[in-house]
């Protein structure tokens, strides 16, 4: 079906697509090893996150803790706040969101156009920062709804009921699901559905591993870790760096014509280094790869052109992911 | 042929500055004592006094999160690469 009342029943459904070209060849009377990738940026806003601001706010709703204009506040600088911005605005509440300072002019102009009010935190601080300023600024004001996507469990609970069974449904034989590891939310409930119906599935991590600029201010003893993270859902992490996460990003939309964003990238990293081992033991394997958002965003970055160790250089001290 | 150790900014006070160090070890557990026999301290930074892995710090080999390949157990081969990150609140989120 693709005919729906609203902008906000129309998330999810996302379509899931083979990779024919990307995908490894194995030899001759070798099982198949095939890359599939589910194009998230076909949701409303263009990102995965849909998913997650839509069941974060609608359990807010159903809890009685939203209600009718009512203020959301939320600690983001990416897709996150978008897809906030697009329930608040369509469901009648007002949203803030807390960012760090040096984030892209184009995430502010996309989150002021969908009628977001912005609060800078430090740009030092990175996101570490704009966490603690939210969490400070909602003390200061009780009455506004704090939705924190790195702690809330109905982040987790969408991909539960709506991205777990989508594969499912349009893969039954998945050997393998690779995703970004942020929140977590993705990874969690995606992660813990599949693990539930399907024996021996392979939950796989990708973490973005930034330029040493971003880490360079992180005391160890002082770190964080989402509280929806759960070491157990997950059989593998990978962490990828910026030069990899390009090069993957480039080869998306060269091989295959998806034009993706940089996270993508290292998603399909590791998604690779996962179909290739599976050849190499000779096994065969379906791997479903998440593709977060597009690339559109990140075209300022001037990382989609040039060389890699250009675009690297480009991408250096930012969040690319 | 060693092991090729990538320090953080904020841990390279042990380490004379250096950003990469080698060393040598069955085990991630073993290079860390290796390593530690030439930049003490930097041990204690990264493994608790019950002797896990501290939680906010990531140990990597050849790009995969030693925590799933049996943390300080894990078996090193001459020539692998091994990366100490800080965790950090994710990115653009």
């Amino acid at each position: 079906m693709s005919r729906y009342d609203s902008l906000l029943d129309a998330c999810g459904g996302t379509p899931l697509v083979g990779l024919p070209r990307l995908s490894p060849t194995v030899p001759e009377g070798a099982p198949p090893v095939r890359l599939w990738a589910k194009l998230e940026d076909r949701n409303p806003t263009g990102s995965i996150k849909d998913r997650a601001a839509m069941f974060m706010v609608r359990r807010a709703e159903e809890e009685g803790r939203l209600r009718p204009g009512d203020t959301i506040l939320e600690p983001t600088s990416g897709n996150t706040g978008i897809s906030l911005a697009m329930v608040a605005k369509l469901r009648g509440y007002r949203l803030v969101c807390v960012m760090p300072e040096n984030v892209s002019a184009e995430r502010v102009q996309l989150l002021r156009m969908y009628g977001a009010e912005i609060i800078f935190s430090p740009a030092a601080g990175g996101s570490n920062q704009a966490v603690a300023t939210a969490k400070q600024i909602s003390a200061e004001h009780p009455d506004w709804v704090m939705l924190y996507q790195y702690g809330n469990e109905a982040n987790a609970r969408a991909h539960y009921e709506t991205t777990g069974p989508e594969l499912l449904r349009d893969l039954p034989t998945i050997t393998h699901f690779v995703a970004g590891l942020g929140t977590t939310g993705t990874l969690m409930g995606t992660g813990r559905y599949l693990r539930e119906k399907v024996e021996g599935i392979q939950v796989v991590a990708a973490e973005p591993r930034y330029g040493e600029l971003v880490y360079g201010l992180r005391n160890i003893d002082e770190g964080y870790v989402p509280e929806l993270y759960d070491a157990t859902v997950l059989s593998r992490r990978f962490s990828v760096g910026t030069r990899d996460a390009v090069l993957r990003t480039r080869q998306l939309v060269e091989v295959e014509g998806i034009f993706a964003g940089f996270s993508t990238g290292a998603i399909l990293h590791a998604a690779l280094a996962v179909a290739h081992e599976a050849v190499r033991a000779g096994r065969g394997a379906d791997v479903a790869f998440v593709v977060a958002d597009g690339g559109w965003k990140y075209l300022s970055t001037g990382a989609y052109g040039g060389t890699l160790a250009e675009a690297e250089e480009a991408l250096e001290g930012q969040l690319w992911a | 042929m060693a092991i090729e150790v990538r320090i953080p900014t904020i841990l390279r006070g042990y380490t004379g500055g250096a950003k990469v160090v080698e060393g040598a070890g069955d085990t991630l557990g073993d290079l860390l004592t290796d390593l530690d026999s030439r930049h003490e301290g930097l041990r204690a930074r990264l493994v608790t006094d019950a002797g896990a892995l501290h939680r906010f710090v990531n140990v990597y080999v050849n790009d995969e999160d030693v925590r799933f390949l049996g943390a300080l157990d894990a078996k090193l081969n001459d020539g692998d690469s091994v990366t100490i990150l800080p965790a950090v609140a994710g990115g653009a989120r």
